[in-house]
């Protein structure tokens, strides 16, 4: 018997996600029964690696065959669920999901920023979102998407933030591997054009000539005398 | 000098040009509202508006647009967050930058790598539109979420095996068990002494209910653990006695000598009670509506049998 449509049948009649750790145990203790035949078994002692890629395979069957619910992992957990597009049909069957209010723009902007950057100050999101962020840190908080988490190692020794744990279960996110482009955002390398930034010939006027050496003379001396001051002090 | 629309939310602004502000035109007053979540939100649909990659936005043209935009939050006497004036001011640098020529600007951001006022500005930009980026795939992400509904089967198998595991309790069952609350009150009401019904069996009704529903299930002995008279035992027994009826809950006896347990029954049909229930249907309630004017009589034998409790287990079933 092939191991995925075993998952596939403990899935479907399981009463809560289950993660692959409980998958293992359902098996072994399908093995543990007196009456267990080989098969049985044999799966007492599946990997959870095998147990993962099997129950890959079938969630790739299950997209392969376009159905109306897919097998999805949401933090970690395995569960058969419906795609959105029947939404109107099983809003009227069980009634709308009880679920908190829809996040605001600004909430959005600051969980994405936490959530690729983490473990991140406030500072440093203040710094990437150009605002002030108390309001909307205590609001993700108070909903459970974010926690603090640890301190930075700098001056003031500022807590650190990440998501916490209904963040994944919120979007319906496998675990933040999962994230939406998440390796370009973690990392953001912004290229500096080679071109100059702003062209814009009409607006530098060619000043007189004695003028621009002598801004330019000055303004690199300044700079020179800036960076030899800052070893003194 | 113009009759401005009133404004309360601080960080909307009119978006509207300057030149047409000037204009003094009425009929050409194009006011649209947007909320800007910062300076960098701001400065983000200003060069959307342009129609410009990020990249190579004339910065020197964005500053003048800002400012224009800052004048009108003053004009329409909104509150200017801090985190505008900041970045006002360095638009300005950058600006006042510009004004010196282009061969020398070059110069001095060779020696200074990433030093650049304007190219710190665009990164920032950069940076704060891809994280607006992914804040918006979140979205889609919380509404789909929002709209895909897991697989909560009822328990199939599990169903087959519980009443062999917890056998039902038959009403003798529950009798002795009551007769064993009722001996904690040796002493009765003096018969003679006529008391007001302090409890009526459709408050125990409602009490057992309450308890269930918080506890999921409860022992026996916990239902009478509060009961004070041989009257409110009777009374929270008829109780019991009425939602077995009614097949809301049930009672099983784990294991054999073991404490009765008191559960919801598994088709609580809100609207139609025991038309789901063939497997669970609890074989108690069957031989209770026969038994229940035994019980009567029996708990008759009981002086304080409240008058009500008759009326309301007759009441009911209606």
């Amino acid at each position: 018997m092939d191991l995925k449509f075993i998952l596939e049948s403990i899935l479907f009649s399981a009463q809560k996600p289950l993660s692959v750790k409980e998958i293992r145990d359902v098996l072994a203790n399908a093995a543990e029964q007196e009456d267990a035949d080989s098969t049985v078994k044999v799966l007492k002692k599946t990997k959870e690696d095998d147990v993962t890629s099997a129950l890959e395979q079938l969630a790739k069957d299950h997209e392969d065959a376009q159905r109306s619910y897919r097998l999805a992992c949401v933090a970690g957990s395995w569960q058969f669920v419906t795609q959105p597009e029947f939404a109107p049909w099983l809003k009227a069957l069980v009634g709308v999901k009880a679920r908190p209010p829809r996040l605001s723009q600004p909430a959005l902007e600051t969980l994405a920023i936490i959530a690729y950057r983490q473990p991140i100050t406030r500072a440093e999101v203040e710094q990437i979102r150009g605002v002030n962020v108390d309001g909307t840190m205590q609001t993700l908080t108070e909903r459970g998407l974010v926690e603090a988490i640890g301190r930075a190692e700098v001056v003031g020794r500022p807590m650190t933030y990440g998501t916490a744990s209904l963040f994944l279960e919120y979007f319906g996110l496998r675990s933040l591997e999962d994230l939406p482009a998440a390796d370009e955002l973690r990392k953001i390398v912004v290229e500096k054009p080679p071109a100059p930034l702003t062209a814009d010939p009409g607006l530098a006027t060619t000043p007189p000539e004695q003028l621009a050496v002598k801004e330019e003379g000055g303004s690199q001396k300044a700079e020179e005398q800036s960076a030899e001051q800052q070893p003194h002090s | 000098m113009f009759p401005l629309p009133t404004i309360t939310r601080p960080l909307t602004i009119c978006s509207f040009r300057a030149s047409e502000f000037a204009a003094a035109d009425m009929a050409e007053y194009k006011v649209k509202f947007e909320v800007f979540e910062g300076p960098l939100d701001l400065l983000l649909y200003l060069i959307k508006k342009e129609e410009v990659d990020i990249y190579e936005v004339n910065l020197t043209k964005l500053a003048t647009t800002f400012i224009e935009y800052i004048e009108t939050m003053r004009l329409l006497d909104l509150e200017i967050a801090g985190e505008f004036l900041v970045m006002a001011s360095t638009l300005m640098y950058i600006k006042s930058r510009e004004l010196l020529p282009v061969e020398q600007q070059v110069q001095v951001e060779g020696d200074e790598e990433g030093e650049d006022p304007r190219w710190e500005l665009i990164r920032q930009l950069v940076e704060y539109k891809k994280f607006k980026d992914a804040a918006s795939q979140l979205q889609a992400l919380e509404v789909a979420r929002e709209n895909t509904f897991p697989r909560l089967p009822i328990k199939p198998e599990f169903e087959a095996d519980r009443p062999a595991a917890k056998p039902e309790v038959s009403i003798f069952d529950l009798l002795n068990a009551v007769n064993t609350v009722l001996q904690r009150f040796t002493k009765r009401d003096d018969p003679r002494d006529i008391f007001d019904d302090k409890w009526t069996v459709s408050e125990k009704i409602e009490h057992v209910l309450k308890a269930i529903t918080e506890r999921g299930k409860v022992t026996f002995s916990e239902l009478f653990a509060q009961a004070a008279s041989r009257s409110e035992v009777v009374c929270t027994f008829l109780a019991l006695l009425e939602l077995i009826r009614l097949k809301q809950l049930v009672c099983a006896q784990p294991e054999p000598f073991a404490e009765i347990e008191v559960t919801r029954s598994q088709n609580v049909g809100q609207d139609s009670p025991g038309v789901l229930g063939s497997p669970s249907e609890p074989s108690a309630p069957e031989p209770s509506e026969p038994v229940l004017n035994p019980v009567a009589s029996e708990s008759a034998s009981v002086e304080e049998t409240p008058a009500a409790s008759p009326q309301e287990t007759g009441g009911t079933p209606g």
